[in-house]
């Protein structure tokens, strides 16, 4: 095998550990003992560490750990503590929301859902506590914060389906449960409510940019690695000073499909579908409900489902003294 | 074993892992509706319920001729107008489709005098013989002329096989202790889904709202349905799936499961089998809670109920649509007690078109 027909990573530096810049004088010390992983290096950087943790990702942590225990011990108690039936059950188990009777109250009793506000309080803190800190830890490295608004695409979508949505039908029963086999349960059960999610133009547009990403990430992916052999994966210096893996890569595309991508702007495509996907699934979940009740009668009005012959069935709760 | 055949013999490992669950071998598919909208269904023939053979009659049935029951027995509320021959020949029957073998006309009767109620099986025995008349008459459509017999649910069995009560639940709603909320439990009445695992006492029992989807598009105060009553009617919908063996396409187009227009018929014979259970529950076996000993109740003191496994047993037709009937004219209700079917034009209504879904798929 060509020595540059490469899967895993072929390079690894080994030297004095990289400890990076130094930090202020208000900053959290970097923690840890820089080491050095052979297998790591095949997929990344074989450096493992320091880690910067610092005051937000310290309360990050611990809000998460909270979260995690809050819903791990529900789901252990609802067992009666046997740990067999927890492995055995771990797939099945939940933490559900409160009731419709609560309505959005702000205090749940514990057992009929107040469990899962704080739950969802802690996870919801713990998420936005790291959300800062990338943003953060992107400002002190003089970096732009493209990661940070790419992670706030898929919090929207989190707190949409957790609490945004809950709040304006006002009912946390409308929320999702905590829980493997339940939280898929929760939503094949809403798109039967909402009359067939698929229907739903904003869903669509989600999942064409969630294949969409994926598409992209193989062909890019794909391509850089095509021209390794050229240096190619050395996509900075290309985008300032286009060599001859540029040329190669982009006369490929040209060729195969008419267009190319440039080094720079592949990253914008990249980055755009991957943010739009959570985003425009986030205002799909929004309007479900409060603005529009049923998709698929929404999408045969609108003229956006196809039509088939119909079966001639007859709804028997329609007929004159039927029972219901 | 070299890094190579490690990585390959952990790769065979977690594939048999991941396709354990798998029902491998070939299948069988036919379309059902118009092409390219999802409407088949696929039959493992591995797994398809074996059909159990049907006992023969004990003897060829008399006909109608001679004493009425009622003028040769005493205390024959039921069939007395039923010759005393066919009224025999049904006994005979009923010992082979429920009684234990070893107990015969014991199990109902005190042989020292079989007209006596002393034993309660004898009570519940009268009520289901009502039962199967109401069946066979008033809800023709869904039994349509395939009727029921005892043997429908009980194959052999004293107490049917598949049955139901009301759930033993949570001991204390007020503790998370122990508390699953009536679901998220592998549990086969639901096909192993996390959903709320007793449907049956909300839709079965009770008379609750199956339907969840909104008849309009846009949202109104005149209907809010939690999606947690969704999860409820799913788990019916799994109960039903499971108890008939068939996908949800046998009666549901999945383009909308709401709408009836392009639903099968098969999904009418369904609506009126809902009811029929339900009427079967209320008026048959509820007001029998107080005739059945404790051992023949549930956890909650109910007595065990129907659901639709308890006759379809895996399949879409119990016993492979076989009728029981011809041979058992007994348990027919005269034609005057026949009610016209609730939208029996319904069934009937379906286009020539769909009589034959696969010559959709032939472009002209």
């Amino acid at each position: 095998m060509a020595s540059y027909q490469n899967i895993f990573t072929q390079i690894q530096l080994r030297g004095p550990a990289e400890m990076g810049p130094a930090l202020g004088g208000y900053d959290f010390p970097r923690l840890g003992k820089p080491g050095v992983s052979y297998w790591m290096g095949k997929i990344g950087n074989a450096q493992i560490g320091p880690i910067y943790l610092g005051g937000l990702g310290i309360l990050s942590l611990m809000f998460g750990f909270l979260a995690f225990e809050v819903v791990g011990l529900n789901m252990w108690a609802s067992v009666g503590w046997n740990p067999i039936q927890f492995v055995r059950q771990l797939p099945w188990l939940a933490l559900e929301p409160p009731g419709p009777e609560y309505g959005f109250q702000l205090f749940v009793p514990l057992a009929h859902g107040g469990w899962w506000q704080i739950a969802g309080f802690s996870m919801t803190t713990s998420v936005l506590l790291w959300w800062l800190r990338t943003f953060r830890r992107a400002r002190a490295l003089g970096m732009g914060t493209h990661v940070s608004w790419a992670f706030a695409s898929a919090i929207w979508l989190m707190l949409v389906l957790g609490f945004i949505r809950p709040m304006l039908m006002g009912s946390w029963a409308e929320a999702v449960p905590f829980g493997i086999f339940p939280h898929l349960d929760w939503t094949a059960a809403f798109s039967i409510r909402y009359g067939n999610l698929f229907y739903n133009p904003f869903h669509c547009l989600s999942i064409v940019f969630l294949y969409g990403s994926t598409l992209l990430f193989a062909m890019h992916g794909a391509t850089i690695l095509a021209v390794g052999r050229y240096g190619g994966e050395r996509e900075l210096e290309h985008i300032t000073d286009r060599g001859t893996a540029a040329e190669r890569a982009a006369l490929f595309w040209r060729w195969t499909m008419g267009f190319n991508a440039t080094y720079e702007s592949i990253h914008r495509w990249a980055w755009w579908f991957a943010m739009l996907t959570t985003l425009t699934g986030g205002i799909g979940i929004l309007l479900t409900g409060t603005v529009v009740d049923n998709w698929y009668l929404w999408a045969i009005q609108h003229g956006y489902a196809p039509s088939y012959p119909g079966t001639g069935v007859v709804d028997p709760a329609s007929l004159p003294g039927a029972s219901q | 074993m070299s890094a190579v055949g490690k990585l390959f013999a952990g790769a065979a490992v977690a594939g048999a892992v991941l396709l354990g669950g798998c029902e491998l071998g070939p299948k069988t598919t036919q379309q059902t509706g118009f092409r390219g909208t999802g409407m088949d269904q696929i039959v493992d023939p591995d797994h398809v319920v074996k059909l159990a053979a049907i006992p023969a009659p004990p003897y060829a049935t008399p006909d109608d001729s001679g004493p009425r029951a009622g003028q040769t027995y005493q205390n024959v509320k039921v069939l007395g107008n039923v010759s005393t021959e066919r009224f025999n020949h049904l006994m005979a029957s009923i010992n082979q489709w429920v009684a234990p073998p070893e107990q015969g006309c014991n199990y109902c009767h005190n042989p020292e005098n079989m007209a006596s109620d002393e034993k309660y099986t004898k009570i519940v025995a009268r009520r289901m013989l009502q039962m199967t008349l109401n069946i066979n008459g008033k809800w023709s459509s869904h039994v349509k002329n395939t009727g029921v017999t005892c043997y429908t649910c009980h194959r052999g069995n004293a107490v049917p096989t598949y049955k139901w009560a009301i759930a033993e639940g949570t001991p204390d709603p007020d503790t998370i202790l122990r508390n699953k909320h009536g679901q998220n439990s592998p549990n086969a009445s639901v096909g192993f889904a996390s959903l709320p695992y007793d449907p049956f006492a909300t839709y079965l029992a009770g008379k609750a709202q199956i339907r969840v989807a909104a008849s309009s598009e846009y949202p109104s105060k005149d209907h809010v349905v939690s999606i947690k009553d969704a999860e409820k009617t799913y788990g019916l919908m799994m109960h039903m799936s499971s108890a008939l063996g068939v996908n949800c396409t046998y009666c549901h187009n999945s383009q909308s499961f709401r709408s009836w227009t392009i639903s099968r018929p098969q999904r009418v014979t369904a609506y009126y089998g809902i009811r029929m259970v339900r009427d079967v529950n209320a008026d048959y076996i509820t007001p029998l809670a107080s005739v059945f000993p404790a051992y023949r109740k549930g956890p909650h003191g109910d007595p065990y109920k129907v659901n639709c496994q308890t006759c379809h047993q895996g399949q879409s037709k119990p016993l492979g649509g076989v009728s029981m009937l011809a041979a058992n004219p007994a348990l027919k209700p005269p034609p005057t007690r026949v009610v016209a079917a609730e939208g029996g034009a319904a069934g009937k209504a379906v286009p020539a078109l769909m009589a034959n879904p696969q010559a959709m798929t032939r472009r002209p």
